[in-house]
Order: C-alpha cells, then structure tokens, then sequence
C-alpha cells in the first residue's frame, strides 16, 4: 500500500514525462523493436512506457501482448547491456499476459550460463517466470550451481526465483531437493543473500513446525549479519510462538525465542528494533512487563529525526492503541508533540491513535484539531481519521453532537467515493446504536442528498429514510426531501426515492393521501423502473389493506437471499424446464457479512484493500454443493448451516470436519474428509453415526474416492425426532472406508485390492443453536410487545449462571449457545454497571419465531432472568432449558 | 569508377545481413551457427525460442538467427521472417524417414511473402554418417526441381567435421555481395 504523496503535490505532477501516454500509440511505437539494426536508445525508451503503463495499472490484453512480446524478442540481437535488462523486465511483466512466452527459453538460458554477470541473475528471474514445473529437470543443477555462486547477485537471483516457484503446484518437491544449498548460502557475507536464502528455507519447511522451530533455534544462536535476516527471523519465531499460544502449548523453545526477540529490541540496526517492538507489541501472550520495553522503544522512536521511523512507530502504537490503552497512553504527550509534525501522515495517525487512547474531556479539543489540517491530507488519510470518529462514537455516545457535527462538515466537502461512503457508513452507524442522534443524523444526510454526485450512496440513504423516517417525530418534513430526488435525480436514484417514500405511506396514515398524490406524478416518469415500482406501491397502498402493506411495502424481512436465488435460477434455466420453479427451495438465509470484523481492522490500514475482494461465502459454496444431492429439495429450503467442526486432531493420518445443515425436519450432516498419508487412495468413504434415541437415519452419500491431499465430503441425512426436546444431542462417529496402497508419486493404487479399516472420530452435537437460524430485528421492542397475544407461549425462569464472572461474558455465552441475534445493539454490556438486558431473535427450524429477554444482574456471578416467546410451546421450551 | 563505388559500398555496406537458419528438429541448425561464429563444435541442448549471433565471415557481417526446430516451435518461425536476406536451410541427411516433413516446412515456407526476396541456401547436412543420403538425393527428395523465381543452391555438409560449410558460405556471400 502506498501512502499517496499530499493532494497538491499530487495534482501538478512534476512534470512526469509519462503522464499522458496511451497505450495504442505506445503499442504502436512497439514495432520499432522489429526494426534492423537495432536502435538501442529509441527502444529502451519505448520498454519504459511500456513497463510504466502496465505498472500504472493499464491492462494489455492477449493478443497486444503477445505481439509486443515476440517484437521485443528481436532486441535480442542487440548487445546493449542495458537494453537486455530492459528486456529482461519486459519479458517478467509480459510473461502472465502473453501467449508461448516459452520462445525466449534458449536465449535466457544462454544468458544465465554465460559469463556476462550483468547477464547472469536477470535472466535467471526472467526465465522463471516463463518457466513451467515440467521443466524444472532440464535447469535444476545449474540452479543448484547458481544458489551458491559466489555473485551475490546471482545467488539472490536464483534463490528469491525458487521461492516463486515453489509455490507453483509441482514445483515444490523439486525446489525442496535445493534445501542444501540454499542452508549454504545462510553463510553467505551478503546481508541480501542471507535474507533470501533464510526466506526460501522457511518456505520449504513451512509445514513441518518442527523444523522451522528447529532453524529458528539453531539461528537464533549464530548472530547473523544481515538485518534483514534478522527482521525475517523475529517474524517467523513469533508466528510460532503464536501459533502455540493459540493452541494452548508453550514450549521450552518459545520461551527462548521470546527471549531472542527481545534481545534484538538492544540490536545495533534500527529497523531489526523495530521490528522486534513491533512483534512484542502484537504479540497476544504479551504480559506487560514484556510490553513495557518495546514500547518505550517505540516512544524513543517517535522523537526520532527520521520521519520513517515516526511513522513506523506511530502505526504501530495506533494499532496498539485498542489492545493496551493504558500502555499507550503513558506517552500521550509525546504524540500530542507530533500532531503538528510536518509530515501529514505521521500527524494523522498520532491524532487518531490519541482519539482511541484519549479520554471524553478531551475529544472536543482533539477535534478541534483535526479541523484545522483535515483539509490538507490526502483521502486515505480522512478516512482513517473517519474510522477513528467511529470508534469513539460507539465509546462515548454523548459525544455524538459534536462528532456528527464534524462528520456533515466533512461530508460537505470535496472527496472521493470512498471517503464520503465510510463518513455515511459511520453516520448511520451512529444511528443504529444511538436513538438520540437519530433525528439529527437523518437530517445530515438528508442535505447530503441534496448534493451527492454518487449514486450509490444515495440509493442507500434513500432506503435508510424509507426505514427510520417514517417512525421519526415529524414523518412530513423528510418527504420533501425524498421527492426532490424524484424531480431532480437519475433513474436509479429516483425508483430508490419511489420505493422510500412508498415506506412512508406505508407507516404514516396521515401522510398517505399525500403520498399517493406524489406517486401518481411518479407514473409519468420516462423510466421503466420507476413507473413500474410507482404503479406497484399505488396498487398496494390504494388497496387499503394495512396487511397488505405491512407484507410488500414496509416489512423488511428479505424473502430469500438474493444471490442464492440467482443461482437457483440460473440453473433452473438450464435445466429441462419441465417442472415448475419452486421458491420455496431457495434458502432464506442470506450470508451477512461480518461487521464486528471491520470494526477490528481499522487500524491495521494495510490490510484494507485485500477486505475488499468480494468473497463467496462459506454458506453459498455448500450450499450449492448440498443442492446437487439428489432429492434434497424434498427437505425444503434450507435453514440454516452451521460453522464446520473439527472432529479429529488438526495433524492426524485423516482430518474430518462437520458442517451442519438444518432443515425444517431433517439434519444433513456433511463430512469434509481430507486423506494426508501420500501413499494412500481411500475409496467408500463414509462415517458410521451412533444414533441418539428418535434420530433416524435417511440416507448416507459415501464419498468414492479420497485422493491424497483432496478434500472430498460425505453426507449423512438425518430425520429430527418428533418431539423438539430431544432434537438436541451427542452423537458417536467414525470414519469407514477401504483403503488401497497408492505410489505416492502418480497417486496410483498399487493393486485394486484394498482391505476395510475405520478411525474414531470425536463426538459432537447438535444443539439449539444449530436450529436457530438468527433474525436482525430493527425494532425489537415493538416486535416484543406485539407478541404478547395469544398465539404465543410465554416462558419466564430464573438462572443462576455460575460459569461465567461478568455481565459481557454471560451474553456471548447466551448468544453463543442459541444462535440468536441480538437486537437494539444489546450485545454490548457498558462498562461499569451491574445489571444489563439483552434482547434478541431467530427462527427455529420449521419457522417457529423466537424472541428473548435476559435480564442479568451482576452479584457473585451473574443471575439471569430469562423470558422466552416464541410461536411454539416445544420451541420456547427448549430454548429455555438449552442455558440452564 | 566503379572500383570507387565498391569501395564506399566496403565502407558504408558494414548492415549486416539477416540469415535465418530453419529446419526441423535435431538437423544441426545450432551447431552450425557456433560453427560459423567460434570455428568450433559446442554442445548444444534442443533449441526451445532461438538463438541469435553475429558471424563475421570473410569481412562480412551477417546476424544469424537459428530457430528452434521442434513441431511446437515451427509456427512461430513466421514471426521473425521480415528483412531476411537469407535462408540456411539444414536437412538432416540421414533421418530418411522425415525427410518428407522436412520437404512440407521448407515448401510451406517459401510460400510466405515476407521471404520472396531471401536467398535459399540448403544444407544437406550429417554426411559424414554412413548410409546417409547423396546431395542429389536430397535435391530429389525436398523437390528443388520445382523451385522457379528463387536463387538457390544446395551444398553437402558435415558440421561436426566441419566440411562444406566454407564453400556453403563462400557462395553465399558471393550471392549477397553481387546482389546488393
């Protein structure tokens, strides 16, 4: 990630003299290269656009590169040393692009075995990069040769280009043979060398921890030269001292490593300090004593002349800055010190870390500061100082005046995209978890919309006015704003208005007259989209049937998940279209994305831009596998799938995991199974159950074949027992198959005889919460009270819960153990109080609504008062007996 | 005065010529061209791409390009056609069973109008093994009979022993020199 240079600087440009290149007319230019003789000047020239474009981003597509490249494959008759390198860079970036690369193959393999040493260690990274697995064979001793030459260069060359390629799929036995030389150019004198070499040897042994540990140690103990070595070793040390960490060992050797690193804190190069604070401070075992040094180390750096080193030490302390508070704020002064340093990106980061470490009295000064630079740092820079507000937003909700205050300011002024998308993902925020802001809030946005260039942005505040506006005290005064939409916007913005102010008519009776006279005017539109939805909310709201409104207008249950329902879709079109489509077999469960992640990794603005990659879900991609089974749909729509399982040790001969599928009355339980011994081929998968009582098993799908290293999965089709009681319990496993002794190079059985075996599996559960598919509710409280009739069952106890010794630990265990959803943002207990409510929903298989109040108070231990209501006697029962 | 003239085209004629050596695979493309720039037999490994090399002959400079032979490589000689002046054409004389693919890529090529104007030389190479065939064979077998509009000749060589190539180039920069 590159921290743009500040935004003036940026707009003049310096004069960069590739700014405006086009792509055609440098393509154009590439026919030069088919030129006789050779114009090594002119041509380098035109490699430099060429490599400048497709750095800038600019994609070439087959064909252009293809015929770019075989042109730069003349400039190989050419002798100038600088234009081969040239070619050599040329060749790397064109080599993913273009087509039969593999031409250049004899001129780079002349050039790496030449004498030329200018030559010799970019040929050898061009070459691989053209270079396939299968033909490894033909370079592997002169490879072997090239890791430990004595050209520094060459042997770096040669061992970061293995590295590359060990992680190609059937390169990495051949790379591994390398070990022994790459173990001998550790020794090497050159600091980049060393660095390289250690990096290969932790990639070939990263999966063997033991090893890795055992290079760690035996490094640990030769004080290597290159600082880069160094920082690389602290890395992987603490990887692993983590690692175990999370697993709950702690060994002798981490112990040791620990010491290491904190040895390195006293080292002579200032990026290995760093490095070492840096890994301390993240470490998850750290104790403060541990602590204390590193981040003195870090405060030592922030005073530092070098505005690398201020920035480096700043970031971390900001990320930090949640983890330890109280560490952090001990140099509170030294980073009020950098809020007026020079470099913006320092300040910025110092003033956000100060904002999370700082207290409610000094917020408004804090903010007052930032206002006077927000101006001038770049949008990637606000908006981290955007997350910041956001976090204190949720710290101090009383705040929120000042914070929303500062956020429309923001708003107002010139930005990107992504800045005005994360002060609008933070205005709404502040919504949903702080009733008082809301009135305030809406109208912010609502004068946002009334100058917002994007669209997307104002779709979604549309739809937030459609749901918040109409329970606000004065319904009236946002229609106007809505409709000015409807005059004044594109298509797109005014069907999204169309559909907002129809939720108005919906809620409001009074309004309705009004509305409806609006959307009438609506059905003139030129828009299809938008005659189309006007003409449907007219239907509906003129049918005065407030059912019928509450169903198609205002409810905001999503009927199905949409991306599911595409799916489905699709494939019913490709089907033979001689059955009906049924809507009902599209799974209601729409994959929410994770927000308390985002939450976590504001500071870490490094990470930002790989989040951003869309994702399929976990969810979709079994259930798309589950809907391949054939007969499925005759359980109905999915309800819900639980997280997978773990049923064996993580590094045994077989590793099995379960994933849970609920429907309305049959369990599919789906085995992931993966095969780790090489010279194994199961066949006939399967996991034999030991039933609880009323389970009935269905079905088994065994899986054919279990390749090594495959994740192959079986299926078990279960029927829940009639009584919801005992649908919750413990089930025995193990795994059946046959196995077959394979050559654990061609994967092939040796025989097609093979004999029976099994292996125990861990027992698991199916619990309440595996049936409880959780709901979002927006207005709890109403939803709560309209529930108090006589459809449904009211059950009240009281719990002592012994296990658990505050208030926040007793609502994730509640949560956890029913699958609910929490509602009004009750799952965060405030500090310092005693007693707490927490509310929440779901649905239990079959569609039995579920609503629940926990009241808990805080004495020793925590006593609860539970009040279960749900649509069905069996239902709420066992959701109140599931906590006891 | 026409002395004169060939003086300053000794002096300004130094661009080199564009030779391009083809045929199929295992011919002894690669040998020549180390032949003809370093007088000696390398060890050479199949061509995958090509290789390129300046050789200087006699006063002459000529940039040699020897392609890989292979059926994968073949379709991409086409790439490197323009501005030849030349072509060696290498047959391996005693692979008698492909001698008739070989006649196909020569005839294919030759077809190609980028390389109207090159000079065809032919290398009937490999004649020191036993049982090979004759240069009147070749000639037979590759159908230069047919060859009209084109000048060409065909020479007997060995490149390991190093025979014929001397008097295969000798004609050959006659051929360039008087056509210039």
């Amino acid at each position: 990630m590159s921290f743009k240079r500040d935004k003036k600087e940026e707009e003049d440009g310096n004069g960069n003299p590739f700014q405006n290149l086009e792509k055609t007319s440098v393509l154009q230019e590439a026919r030069t290269f088919n030129e006789t003789p050779v114009n090594a000047k002119k041509c380098i020239h035109i490699l430099t656009k060429i490599l400048y474009l497709i750095n800038q981003g600019e994609s070439l597509g087959t064909r252009e590169a293809t015929e770019c490249f075989f042109a730069m494959t003349k400039l190989f008759q050419s002798k100038d040393l600088v234009l081969r390198r040239m070619v050599y860079l040329g060749i790397k970036e064109l080599s993913t692009i273009a087509e039969d690369v593999i031409i250049v193959t004899s001129s780079l393999t002349k050039d790496m075995t030449g004498r030329e040493d200018l030559y010799r260690a970019p040929a050898i990274r061009a070459s691989f990069s053209i270079t396939d697995p299968t033909m490894l064979q033909a370079v592997e001793c002169y490879m072997k040769q090239c890791i430990v030459d004595r050209n520094p260069s060459v042997s770096s060359g040669a061992l970061v280009s293995s590295l590359h390629l060990s992680s190609q799929s059937g390169a990495g036995d051949v790379v591994k043979r390398w070990a022994n030389e790459a173990q001998e150019a550790l020794n090497s004198d050159n600091i980049m060398v060393q660095y390289h070499a250690l990096g290969l040897l932790n990639h070939i042994r990263r999966n063997d921890r033991l090893a890795v540990a055992k290079l760690v140690n035996k490094l640990i103990g030769q004080s290597m030269k290159s600082p880069y070595a160094v920082c690389y070793l602290i890395r992987i040390g603490s990887k692993i001292i983590e690692e175990d960490y999370a697993n709950g060992t702690t060994t002798i050797s981490d112990t040791h490593f620990l010491e290491f690193v904190e040895s390195c804190l006293r080292h002579k190069s200032e990026m290995v300090i760093y490095e070492a604070a840096h890994a301390i401070v993240n470490l998850k075992r750290t104790s403060a004593r541990e602590l204390a040094p590193a981040v003195s180390i870090l405060q030592l750096f922030c005073g530092s002349s070098k505005a690398t080193l201020r920035f480096a030490a700043v970031r971390t302390m900001n990320k930090v800055a949640i983890l330890y508070p109280a560490a952090v704020a001990a140099f509170n002064m030294d980073l009020e010190g950098l809020i007026a340093d020079s470099n913006r990106s320092v300040a910025t980061l110092a003033i956000t870390t100060l904002l999370k470490t700082g207290t409610e009295s000094s917020v408004e000064r804090l903010m007052k500061q930032i206002a006077t630079f927000v101006a001038e740092i770049s949008d990637e820079f606000k908006v981290v100082v955007v997350q910041a507000i956001r976090t204190l937003c949720t710290k101090f909700p009383r705040k929120h005046s000042i914070l929303m205050n500062f956020l429309s300011a923001m708003l107002r002024e010139e930005g990107g995209l992504d800045y005005k998308t994360s002060i609008v993902d933070t205005i709404i925020l502040i919504i949903e978890e702080n009733p008082d802001a809301k009135e305030s809030g809406l109208s912010h946005l609502c004068e946002f919309i009334e100058d917002c260039e994007h669209t997307s942005l104002a779709v979604r505040i549309l739809h937030l006015l459609g749901k918040e506006g109409p329970h606000s005290k004065n319904p009236s005064k946002y229609i106007r704003f809505v409709y000015n939409r409807v005059i004044l916007e594109n298509a797109t913005v005014r069907a999204a208005a169309v559909s907002a102010m129809a939720q108005f008519g919906a809620s409001c009776p009074d309004l309705l007259n009004n509305v409806t006279v609006l959307l009438g005017r609506c059905q003139m539109d030129i828009d299809d989209e938008v005659r189309d939805r006007a003409t449907y909310y007219l239907t509906i709201l003129n049918s005065s049937n407030p059912s019928l409104w509450k169903n198609y207008i205002s409810s905001n249950d999503q009927l199905v998940s949409l991306s599911l329902l595409e799916k489905t879709l699709k494939e019913h079109l490709n089907g033979a279209l001689t059955e009906t489509f049924d809507l009902s077999l599209v799974p209601k469960t729409a994959p929410t994305p994770t927000v308390t992640e985002d939450a976590h990794n504001d500071a870490m603005i490094t990470t930002n831009s790989i989040q951003k990659t869309p994702r399929v879900t976990r969810e979709e991609v079994n259930v798309e596998r589950l809907l391949q089974i054939p007969g499925i749909q005759r359980l109905g729509p999915l309800h819900k799938s639980s997280p997978s399982v773990q049923l064996t040790e993580s590094e045994t001969e077989y590793t099995v995991s379960c994933i849970k599928h609920c429907f309305a009355q049959h369990v599919v339980l789906q085995f992931d199974c993966v095969n780790t011994l090489s010279d194994q081929l199961l066949e006939n998968v399967r996991v034999d159950l030991l039933l609880p009582e009323g389970f009935i098993v269905r079905h088994v799908i065994p899986c054919a074949k279990l390749i090594y290293g495959e994740k192959e999965s079986t299926y078990v089709i279960l029927e829940y027992p009639g009584d919801v009681a005992s649908s919750s319990a413990t089930f025995g496993a193990t795994l059946k198959f046959i196995v077959k002794d394979c050559d654990p190079t061609t994967g092939l059985p040796d025989s097609d005889e093979g004999y029976d075996d099994e292996y125990m599996l861990e027992d698991f559960e199916i619990t309440v919460a595996d049936q409880i598919q959780k709901t979002k509710l927006n207005n709890f409280v109403v939803a709560w009270d309209a529930a108090d009739s006589e459809e449904w069952v009211e059950l009240e106890d009281t719990y002592q819960l012994s296990a658990v010794n505050t208030l926040q630990d007793a609502v994730h265990t509640i949560i956890k153990f029913l699958g609910l959803g929490p509602a009004n943002a009750t799952e965060k207990v405030a500090e310092e109080t005693h007693t707490h409510t927490l509310l929440c929903s779901g649905v239990f298989r079959g569609g039995a609504e579920v609503l629940l109040r926990a009241k808990l108070a805080l004495a020793d231990g925590v006593t609860m008062q539970l009040t279960v209501r749900s649509t069905d006697t069996e239902v709420a029962e066992i959701v109140s007996s599931a906590i006891g | 005065m026409g002395g004169l003239i060939s003086y300053f085209r000794g002096l300004l004629g130094s661009r080199e010529m564009r030779i391009l050596i083809l045929g199929l695979d295992g011919a002894g493309k690669t040998t020549i061209l180390y032949r003809l720039q370093v007088g000696e037999v390398v060890t050479t490994i199949p061509t995958i791409g090509f290789n390129v090399e300046q050789v200087t002959y006699k006063n002459l400079k000529f940039q040699v390009w020897d392609l890989g032979g292979q059926t994968s490589i073949r379709p991409y000689w086409r790439c490197y056609y323009s501005n030849t002046d030349a072509i060696i054409y290498v047959v391996d004389s005693a692979d008698k069973d492909r001698i008739g693919i070989s006649k196909d890529e020569l005839l294919y090529m030759l077809r190609e109008e980028e390389l109207a104007g090159a000079i065809l030389l032919v290398l009937a190479n490999k004649q020191d093994i036993e049982g090979c065939l004759s240069v009147a064979e070749v000639h037979q077998a590759l159908g230069l009979d047919a060859l009209k509009n084109r000048t060409f000749q065909i020479f007997k060589t060995s490149a390991t022993k190093g025979e014929g190539l001397d008097q295969a180039m000798d004609w050959l920069s006659n051929v360039l020199q008087s056509k210039k």
